[in-house]
C-alpha cells in the first residue's frame, strides 16, 4: 500500500512491520514523532509490544538492554544530546552482543541550541561498535529497520539508523508500505541461543579478566568484518521479495567521472541533482554516497574512487582539530594504495541548507583547485 | 518480628569473591532462598558485580545480567517486559544493588521505574559508602563516619539520604527495611514483595567489616546492634506509601555499643556522639508519630 508519510512515520512503520517487542523511548525533537506513532500503534493494539515509557534516554537504552537480554527484539529512537545521553549503554548493547536497533535522526549538538540537522551526533559515536547506516529517503528508512533487525540478530551486532533531522525527518514522500506477512518471510521472529532464561541461567557480562577480555573484543570486530558480506546477503534477500536494494555505497554516473563528489544522507539526492546538470554541461563528474558508515566498505569505496583522478568529500561534521570524518574514513581507505587526490569540505552545519549552488560551489572548487590536497574548506562560513 | 523458617535449598555456592563477613554476601544467600529457582537477577557496578565470581563462572545458580551503574532498576524493568513478551510472566526479576547504585546514581532510573510502578524487585544492599572503590562516601553514609573522601578531620556532617521517605512518595506496593541480623524477617519480606505486583523496595542494613573498619565476626552483631540501638529502624510501608508499620518489639540498646567497635566512628568525640545519639532519639520519634498520623487517616489505616 502506497502512502504518503514523513520520514520519521516511515520509521515507525518499518518498527511495526517488523514486529518488535519491546520499545522504549524518551522524547526529543525532531525523533519525537517516531515514538508518537508507535506509543498510540501499541495503545490500540497495532503492535503487540510493550512500550517502557523511560525518564531519560540512557534509561531508553538500558531497558532495550534487559528486554534484548531477555530474548525480545527490542527498539528505540533518539537525537543529539539523547544519544549522546546513551553512550554508556551504547557501549553496553555492543559488549553484551545484543541486536538492538535505534533510529538516531541526526540533530546538532548544543550549545547553542540548536534542533536542526548535522552528523556530530552519531559521528561521535562512531567507535562504539554499533553499526550505523545513513538513509535517504522515506522509502529507504523505512526499508532499512527490517533489514538492521535481521543483520543485527545476525551478528549479535545492535545498528543504528542515521537520517538527517527536517530535510528527512519531517519531509513527506510516498512510501510503499510493508504487507506484514511479506516481511515475516524476511525477518523469521528473534530466537537467540542464548538469553535470560530461569531454566537456562548464565551470568552475563561478569568479571573478565585480562586473560578473556582482549578475545571478546576480538570477537566483535570479527562481527564488524562479516557483517560487510551479512549486509550485502540481506540487502539481496530484501531485494528478491521487495524489489528494491540500496548497497553498501551507492555510485552515481562514476564509470567515466573524472572528479567524484562524495556525500551521505540527503545531500546525495541534492548532489545527483547537481551531477545531472553538469553532466548536461559535459563535465565528467559522478557520486558516491555512503550509506553504511560502519562498518566502512573499504572496499566498495576503493573499487570506485580509485578509477577517478579527484575526489571531494562533503561533510555536515568536523572532528575539531582533525577533519571532516567522512573525509577521514575516505582518505584511509585509500591510502597506500591510489595517490588520487582528495579534499574535504564542510559544510551545512547545524541544518544550514545544502542547496544545489552550495554544491555547485563545491564541485567548482573542486575542478578548479589547482593543489587539491587540502583536508579543511569551509563552505559559506560568515567571517 | 514473625518467623519464617529458612529453605534448606541453596542458590549460592561456593567460589564467591567476598571479604570475611560481608553482610551483602549474607543477604543475597537470603534473598534467594526466599525467592527460589525462578528468579533472575540484575546486579549493577558495586561489590557483587565483583562477588559474584569472573567469567566464565559464577557463584549463583539464577541467570544474572551486569549492567552500568546508574542502571539496576531500568535493565530489570527491560528484561520483564522482554520476558512477558516472550511469554515468561512467572520470572521474578529483582535489582540488586548497593547504596551508591540506590541512593546516588540509580535515583533516577529508579524513581522512573517506581513512578511507572514496573513489577520487579528491588533489593539495596545498605553498606552506607561506595566500598567497591575502596570506601567512599555516599548520600547513604551517616554522619560522623569516615570514608576515604570524608578523612576524620571533616568527617560526613550531612545526614544519611531518606531513601525510605523518597520511595515511600512515589506510593509503590510496598516497601521495606531489613537488618542481615534478622534473615527471618527479611526473608519474610523478599516472599512477601514476590507475590506483590508493581515495584517494591527493600533495603537491607548489610554491614561491610572492610569499610566500617570492623572485625568480621562482629558483622551479625552490629546489624543488630544497629536495629536495638533505633540507628536502623526496621519498617514496613504498604498500602502505596499510606501505611506504616515500624518494629518496637526489642530491648533498646546504645547507639555507643552499636558505634565503638567500629573504626569509622573512632575519632568521635563525647559531644559529638552525644549529638548523634540526640539525632538518632529524635528520628525514631518523628518516625513514630509519623506511624500513628498515616495510621489515623480515616480509610487508609
Ligand atoms: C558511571 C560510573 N561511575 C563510577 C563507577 C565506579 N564505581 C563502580 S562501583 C562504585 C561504587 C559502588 O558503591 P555501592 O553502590 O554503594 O556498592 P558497594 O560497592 O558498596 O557494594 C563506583 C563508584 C562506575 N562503575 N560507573
Ligand atoms: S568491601 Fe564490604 S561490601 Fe564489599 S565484599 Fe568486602 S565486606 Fe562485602
Amino acid at each position: 500500500m502506497k502512502k504518503v508519510i514523513m520520514g520519521n512515520h516511515a520509521v515507525s512503520y518499518g518498527v511495526k512491520a517488523s514486529e518488535a517487542k519491546v520499545i522504549s523511548a524518551y522524547p526529543i525533537t525532531p525523533q519525537t514523532h517516531v515514538v508518537e506513532l508507535l506509543s498510540e500503534m501499541c495503545a490500540n493494539g497495532e503492535i503487540d509490544a510493550e512500550f517502557i515509557k523511560v525518564e531519560s534516554e540512557h534509561s531508553a537504552m538500558a531497558a532495550c538492554v534487559g528486554a534484548s537480554a531477555a530474548g525480545s527484539r527490542a527498539f528505540t529512537a533518539t537525537s543529539s544530546q539523547g544519544l549522546l545521553l546513551m553512550h554508556e549503554m551504547l557501549h553496553w548493547a555492543v559488549g553484551a552482543r545484543l541486536p538492538i536497533v535505534l533510529a538516531n535522526i541526526n540533530r546538532a549538538v548544543g550549545p547553542p541550541w540548536s534542533i536542526w540537522t548535522d552528523q556530530n551526533d552519531s559521528l561521535s559515536q562512531r567507535d562504539v561498535g554499533w553499526l550505523q547506516i545513513y538513509v535517504e529517503s522515506n522509502q529507504e528508512t523505512q526499508d532499512t529497520i527490517p533489514q538492521a533487525f535481521k543483520i543485527a540478530e545476525e551478528l549479535q551486532m545492535p545498528v543504528m539508523i542515521v537520517m538527517d533531522a527536517f530535510f528527512l525527518s519531517h519531509t513527506y514522500e510516498i512510501v510503499d508500505l510493508f504487507d506484514k506477512e511479506q516481511v515475516r518471510k524476511f525477518l523469521p521472529p528473534y530466537e537467540p541461543e542464548i538469553k535470560i532464561d530461569v531454566n537456562d541461567p548464565h551470568s552475563f557480562g561478569n568479571l573478565a579478566g585480562p586473560d578473556m577480555y582482549m578475545e571478546l573484543r576480538y570477537m566483535i570486530q570479527e562481527a564488524m568484518e562479516k557483517s560487510i558480506d551479512v549486509i550485502k546477503r540481506v540487502d539481496r534477500e530484501f531485494e528478491e521479495i521487495f524489489g528494491r536494494k540500496y548497497g553498501l555505497v551507492e555510485a552515481y554516473r562514476c564509470e567515466d567521472a573524472e572528479t567524484i563528489l562524495v556525500t551521505s544522507g540527503t545531500v546525495a539526492s541534492t548532489t545527483r541533482a547537481v551531477i545531472d546538470e553538469m553532466r548536461d554541461e559535459g563535465i565528467k563528474i559522478g557520486a558516491l554516497k555512503i550509506r553504511v558508515f560502519r562498518p566502512f566498505p573499504f572496499e566498495e569505496v576503493f573499487e570506485v574512487l580509485s578509477k577517478t583522478e579527484k575526489v571531494a568529500v562533503i561533510d555536515r561534521n568536523i572532528s575539531f582539530g582533525g577533519h571532516g570524518i567522512f573525509f577521514q574514513e575516505i582518505k584511509s581507505a585509500l591510502y597506500g594504495r591510489t595517490d588520487v587526490p582528495i579534499t574535504g569540505y564542510i559544510a551545512g552545519l547545524g541544518g544550514r541548507d545544502i542547496t544545489p549552488e552550495v554544491i555547485r560551489e563545491i564541485a567548482d572548487k573542486a575542478l578548479t583547485d589547482k593543489k587539491p590536497e587540502r583536508y579543511i574548506n569551509w563552505i559559506g562560513v560568515k567571517r | 518480628m514473625k518467623q519464617a523458617s529458612i529453605p534448606m535449598e541453596e542458590y549460592m555456592g561456593s567460589g564467591h569473591l567476598a571479604c570475611q563477613g560481608c553482610g551483602a554476601t549474607q543477604a543475597m544467600r537470603f534473598a534467594l532462598k526466599a525467592l527460589g529457582p525462578q528468579t533472575a537477577l540484575v546486579i549493577p557496578a558495586c561489590c557483587w558485580a565483583v562477588i559474584d565470581g569472573s567469567f566464565p563462572h559464577s557463584c549463583i545458580q539464577q541467570p544474572i545480567f551486569h549492567t552500568a551503574f546508574e542502571t539496576a532498576a531500568v535493565v530489570a524493568s527491560g528484561i520483564k517486559a522482554g520476558l512477558k513478551m516472550r511469554g515468561d510472566t512467572e520470572t521474578t526479576v529483582m535489582a540488586w544493588a548497593g547504596d551508591g547504585g540506590t541512593f546516588d546514581i540509580g535515583l533516577q532510573a529508579l524513581s522512573g521505574a517506581a513512578e511507572r510502578n514496573d513489577d520487579i524487585i528491588y533489593v539495596c544492599y545498605d553498606n552506607e559508602a561506595y566500598m567497591n572503590t575502596g570506601i567512599q562516601r555516599s548520600s547513604s553514609t551517616p554522619v560522623g563516619a569516615w570514608t576515604t573522601t570524608t578523612p576524620v578531620t571533616s568527617y560526613k556532617t550531612r545526614p544519611k539520604k531518606n531513601m525510605i521517605d523518597i520511595m515511600a512518595a512515589h506510593a509503590i506496593p510496598y516497601i521495606a527495611t531489613a537488618s542481615t541480623a534478622y534473615p527471618h524477617d527479611f526473608m519474610r519480606k523478599v516472599a512477601k514483595a514476590k507475590e506483590i505486583k508493581g515495584t517494591k523496595y527493600i533495603q537491607i542494613f548489610a554491614p561491610c567489616p572492610t569499610g566500617w573498619k570492623l572485625s568480621p565476626e562482629l558483622s551479625v552483631k552490629m546489624a543488630r546492634l544497629a536495629v536495638t540501638s533505633k540507628v536502623y529502624p526496621i519498617v514496613e510501608i504498604t498500602e502505596n506509601g499510606q501505611k506504616l508499620d515500624v518494629w518496637k518489639d526489642f530491648e533498646p540498646t546504645s547507639v555507643r555499643d552499636y558505634m565503638k567497635p567500629q573504626g569509622r566512628f573512632r575519632h568521635l568525640t563525647d559531644a559529638e556522639l552525644e549529638g548523634i545519639e540526640k539525632e538518632v532519639e529524635a528520628n525514631w520519634q518523628r518516625l513514630l508519630a509519623k506511624e500513628k498520623l498515616l495510621g489515623s487517616i480515616p480509610g487508609l489505616g
